[in-house]
């Protein structure tokens, strides 16, 4: 269904499978674990280390971030590390600040303060914009424009000039493939469904190979074979273009799918970590026990020190 | 723009620089974004057949709701030609741009290499050139068909109808960052416009208004506009007075468009 041409990419991702053991979309314990994923082992704010793939800098490197929007404090003095390469799932209910996180890092978030740099730049710096891709939560495409000419055009913007023209219509081709939506390149927008909407936005964020997607809840009000496709579209992404992706979620089976998790609440990070060090330090099942479990071991800690105060 | 991001020493040496979004225009950015308004619109033929047809249907009307004084007509007609793209071009853009704000392709628009001043030239320019077809055809059927007594070239009726059209498209952009729905948008049209309209001379001759009111016409663009246009109806040449109109009203529409590519934020809260 999906079109991948891997061929067509830079090969510089041949010891994917050993480095990764690709999670993609099978049950979980995916991961072998590095080093022994003792329960004891603190998992929070962990950088990522121990993985091989991780000699270059992190993707993304938030320390002390806060953002405020109006009167609240929507994240507040988070510290993190997005490895390259590699799929974070950020994973969350609604209203946590999952978007609010994605918007600073791609820097169209206001009032934010502390260090956020992301591929080496502080966030939202211009020489950032052709290198990311970014997906939000509503799809934002013209509704009043076919599929085509809304890439064409976003791609005229990354890629601009008469001389770029046939690198652009490729781009646009493969990226209208990517999303398995050439049979529709021709209708409008507007028309097309919630699902398929969804996608036209994604595959604007592909134009142009960017290093670092981040995408906004890109698999929600899919049908199972869709969001499938997806996954494998994104774990193809990671590793024939190395690009790193950031990607979120309210719905926690996704979170077998990613290579590393931030799982977030209430403006703040509740765990960073492999899916199975999660599983293992808090001897869960699944994703959601292990996220439930955290909530309540932060309850009981919160109550103890309201009491021992 | 005005985020305390902190630049850490691992970021950013100056040397590497990227390709100025701030300064200056990127053409091809600009032409893709006029174009791309103008197939956005050609998917809505409704809108065009009234952008178009609505103009000359009012001066049709008052062509004959005036059939007794044709002088009447003259003067209302030329201004007319003038306040039509001023009126039409606000409405759209203010709504189109609005919708450009709230559908999250600004968004997504401004988190990628394209210029503010490129947005914004882009949408000026797609719909100047609607203002000239729409200008064009209004000036015809005026001069040709209607009747109108125009002392001057018709050709100056259409520049300073395309002049006015820039105005109302700057006026638009402007005031869409003000407008949270298109409800407000819309409101926006009395509250911007119904003014300079009633103040513009086209009701009662300027230095017979009360000198309080007088002198806030005198610092509204419209009423320019329609001297200007009322120069070209009386004068065969270009007058002085004429030169002077036309660049008051293409410096206002310039500044109002460098305020409303002041209101494009980057980053929102």
């Amino acid at each position: 269904m999906m079109n991948f041409r891997p061929g067509s990419r830079p090969p510089d991702r041949e010891a994917r499978e050993s480095e990764k053991q690709s999670p993609r979309g099978t049950a979980p314990g995916i991961r072998g674990g590095s080093g022994a994923p003792g329960g004891s082992a603190s998992t929070q704010g962990s950088g990522g280390h121990g993985d091989p793939a991780e000699a270059a800098a992190p993707a993304v490197r938030a320390q002390d971030l806060s953002v405020v929007r109006g009167p609240r404090t929507v994240l507040r003095t988070l510290d993190f590390t997005v490895p390259r390469g590699q799929i974070t799932g950020l994973l969350g209910p609604s209203g946590c600040g999952k978007s609010t996180l994605m918007r600073a890092v791609v820097g169209t978030q206001a009032k934010v303060t502390g260090t956020l740099d992301v591929l080496g730049r502080p966030a939202g710096h211009p020489a950032l914009r052709t290198r990311i891709g970014y997906v939000t939560q509503a799809p934002s495409v013209y509704d009043d424009l076919t599929v085509r000419q809304n890439l064409d055009y976003f791609a005229a913007i990354l890629d601009p000039g008469r001389a770029a023209a046939d690198r652009r219509h490729e781009n646009v081709t493969r990226a209208i493939a990517d999303v398995d939506l050439t049979t529709h390149a021709d209708a409008l927008a507007g028309n097309l469904s919630g699902g398929q909407r969804s996608r036209v936005s994604l595959a604007v964020a592909l134009l142009g190979t960017p290093e670092l997607l981040v995408l906004d809840e890109p698999t929600v009000g899919l049908d199972p074979v869709l969001r499938r496709d997806l996954w494998n579209l994104f774990h193809d992404i990671a590793e024939t273009r190395g690009a790193t992706l950031l990607i979120s979620s309210h719905v926690m089976d996704e979170a077998e799918r990613c290579h590393r998790l931030l799982l977030m609440r209430e403006g703040g990070i509740l765990a960073d970590a492999t899916p199975d060090a999660l599983l293992t330090r808090t001897g869960a099942d699944t994703v959601e026990a292990a996220f439930l479990h955290l909530v309540d071991a932060a309850t009981q800690t919160a109550r103890e020190k309201e009491s021992t105060r | 723009m005005s985020t305390q991001t902190s630049p850490t020493p691992s970021a950013a040496s100056p040397a590497t620089a990227p390709p100025a979004p701030a300064g200056g225009l990127n053409v091809s950015r600009t032409t893709a974004t006029a174009a791309r308004v103008l197939r956005q619109l050609r998917h809505d033929p409704r809108t065009i057949a009234l952008l178009m047809l609505v103009p000359c249907l009012m001066l049709f009307l008052l062509r004959y709701v005036f059939d007794g004084s044709p002088r009447t007509f003259d003067n209302i007609g030329a201004s007319l030609l003038g306040i039509f793209p001023l009126i039409t071009m606000f409405l759209v853009t203010s709504i189109a741009t609005l919708r450009e704000r709230t559908s999250g392709t600004l968004e997504r628009l401004l988190a990628m290499p394209l210029g503010k001043g490129d947005l914004i030239a882009g949408y000026a320019l797609a719909f100047g050139a609607l203002a000239i077809v729409q200008s064009a055809l209004a000036t015809a059927l005026a001069v040709w068909f209607l009747d109108l007594d125009v002392t001057g070239s018709p050709w100056l009726l259409l520049l300073v109808a395309l002049l006015d059209a820039l105005l109302g498209t700057a006026l638009g952009l402007f005031v869409s960052a003000f407008a949270a729905s298109e409800f407000q948008a819309v409101q926006f049209m009395p509250a911007v416009i119904f003014p300079q309209l009633l103040l513009c001379g086209l009701f009662a001759a300027r230095d017979t208004m009360h000198p309080a009111l007088e002198a806030v016409s005198d610092v509204l663009p419209m009423s320019y506009a329609v001297d200007g246009m009322n120069e070209v109806l009386r004068h065969t040449e270009m007058t002085a007075t004429f030169v002077r109109d036309v660049l008051i009203v293409a410096g206002c529409a310039l500044l109002v468009l460098f305020l409303g590519a002041a209101t494009l934020r980057r980053r929102t809260p």
